[in-house]
């Protein structure tokens, strides 16, 4: 489904890959490890089109993401570095939005049932919550996501509880039991038990 | 598509709501600039009545300039803006519900207030429909014709004065028509030339500024 080619991407002098090409098919999970600044998020970023590659393309079903743009980002979750949330609103009003903005619609019951696998309060400001409860409240997109052929997850793990990092495993697993796809950086070990799992070291 | 625009109109008011002091700000810029004009002046009728409508104008626009820097900063912060930019709905429509609500938050207050503030420019009251319904027309240009600088200023070291400098002679146009539909009423003449153009310039700001802001964008975030 999704098919990179000859992607070149520099950062200011400094190449961080050349010629980088690879696909992904339907029930696969691909893993970008590398250390820190090893341009794991960029090739995400590049991935996903919110950056344009110094050479090469990416291509979604054949065509290239560039010329689908929201065609293409309807058919994908990222969630990247930041979490994307709202420090006035609430955590289910997070969501909702989020999902609304995906092009999905939010049913209040779906958004309360996927803030309470994550075991986050739906109707406290997410100003009070902590770090790790903010990172899982945007992680809480996942459980409303399944539709969606392909995740895009920039370090999913950090900053989660072990309870938090089983339940993302267990949620990307099943996606991929699916038959779609998941494309994910970590730059420590991860135990996901998918059929296929291929992994792109960086650096 | 029309879901995701109602989407993020209701997140920026609801946010502006649980932020009043966002919202008072830039009222508050406008309500203080156009009251220190005559305490600047001092109290000669006829001089406040002829410079009126020039200086609400100027202080409707830097009013409205104010706010802007804070358009796209906040979502580009945590990240929202990502999340805008891969959307289901067409980045110009998402970026035209943004100005929408910034518009309802910023400019529309500054209409409702200027009756007001015509009153220690000791205007005749039959000017303050010509001069409310001039901002009104007005001001959404200004959201329109900001936001684009906002967008390209986005995330620049500096970038609010950058955006000054880079906006306010954009919003020459306004301000002559502005300003002139006002001038022209007091006068005794129709203001509906001028209120025209002004509309003019609305729909055509309405139609392009959408897809330049999302342009920008897409240039800044990279």
């Amino acid at each position: 489904m999704l098919e990179a080619s000859n992607l070149d991407c520099r950062r200011g002098r400094r190449t961080l890959f050349r010629d980088l090409s690879f696909s992904l098919r339907r029930g696969e999970l691909l893993r970008i490890a590398g250390a820190n600044g090893s341009g794991k998020t960029s090739l995400l970023k590049i991935l996903c089109g919110l950056l344009t590659p110094d050479a090469g393309e990416v291509r979604w079903r054949g065509e290239p993401i560039r010329q689908l743009r929201e065609d293409f980002s309807r058919n994908l979750a990222y969630l990247g570095h930041a979490p994307a949330v709202k420090d006035d609103l609430t955590a289910a009003e997070n969501l909702a939005f989020a999902s609304k903005l995906a092009g999905a619609a939010a049913v209040p019951e779906f958004v309360q049932a996927a803030l309470a696998r994550y075991g986050i309060p739906a109707d406290v400001p997410v100003r009070k919550l902590s770090q790790g409860q903010r990172r899982r409240a945007a992680l809480a997109r996942l459980p409303l996501s399944e539709s969606v052929p392909l995740w895009l997850l920039d370090e999913p793990f950090a900053a989660l509880d072990a309870h938090a990092a089983r339940l993302t495993e267990a949620l990307i697993a099943g996606h991929v039991a699916r038959g779609h796809a998941v494309v994910f950086t970590t730059h420590q070990e991860a135990d996901i038990g998918a059929a296929v799992l291929r992994v792109i070291e960086l650096g | 598509m029309i879901e995701a625009a109602r989407a993020i109109v209701r997140r920026d008011l609801l946010l502006a709501l649980r932020r009043p002091s966002d919202v008072g700000t830039a009222l508050l810029f406008f309500v203080i600039v156009a009251s220190l004009f005559p305490l600047g002046i001092g109290a000669e009728p006829n001089l406040l009545r002829a410079v009126a409508p020039g200086v609400i104008w100027v202080a409707a626009l830097l009013a409205s300039m104010l706010c802007l820097s804070r358009l796209f900063a906040a979502d580009h912060a945590d990240g929202t803006l990502e999340q805008m930019l891969l959307g289901a709905a067409p980045l110009g429509m998402i970026v035209a519900a943004k100005v929408l609500a910034h518009w309802l938050v910023a400019g529309l207050p500054l209409v409702a207030i200027a009756p007001l503030i015509a009153l220690q420019y000791d205007l005749p009251p039959a000017l303050y429909g010509t001069l409310a319904l001039s901002l009104l027309l007005g001001t959404p240009v200004l959201s329109l014709v900001g936001a684009i600088g906002a967008a390209l200023t986005l995330g620049l070291r500096g970038g609010g004065v950058l955006l000054a400098l880079l906006v306010l002679p954009l919003y020459v146009p306004v301000l002559i028509f502005g300003a002139g539909s006002v001038d022209m009423a007091s006068a005794g003449l129709s203001p509906l030339g001028q209120l025209q153009l002004l509309g003019a310039l609305l729909v055509v700001a309405a139609a392009f500024a959408p897809w330049a802001i999302a342009a920008a964008l897409r240039i800044s975030t990279e």
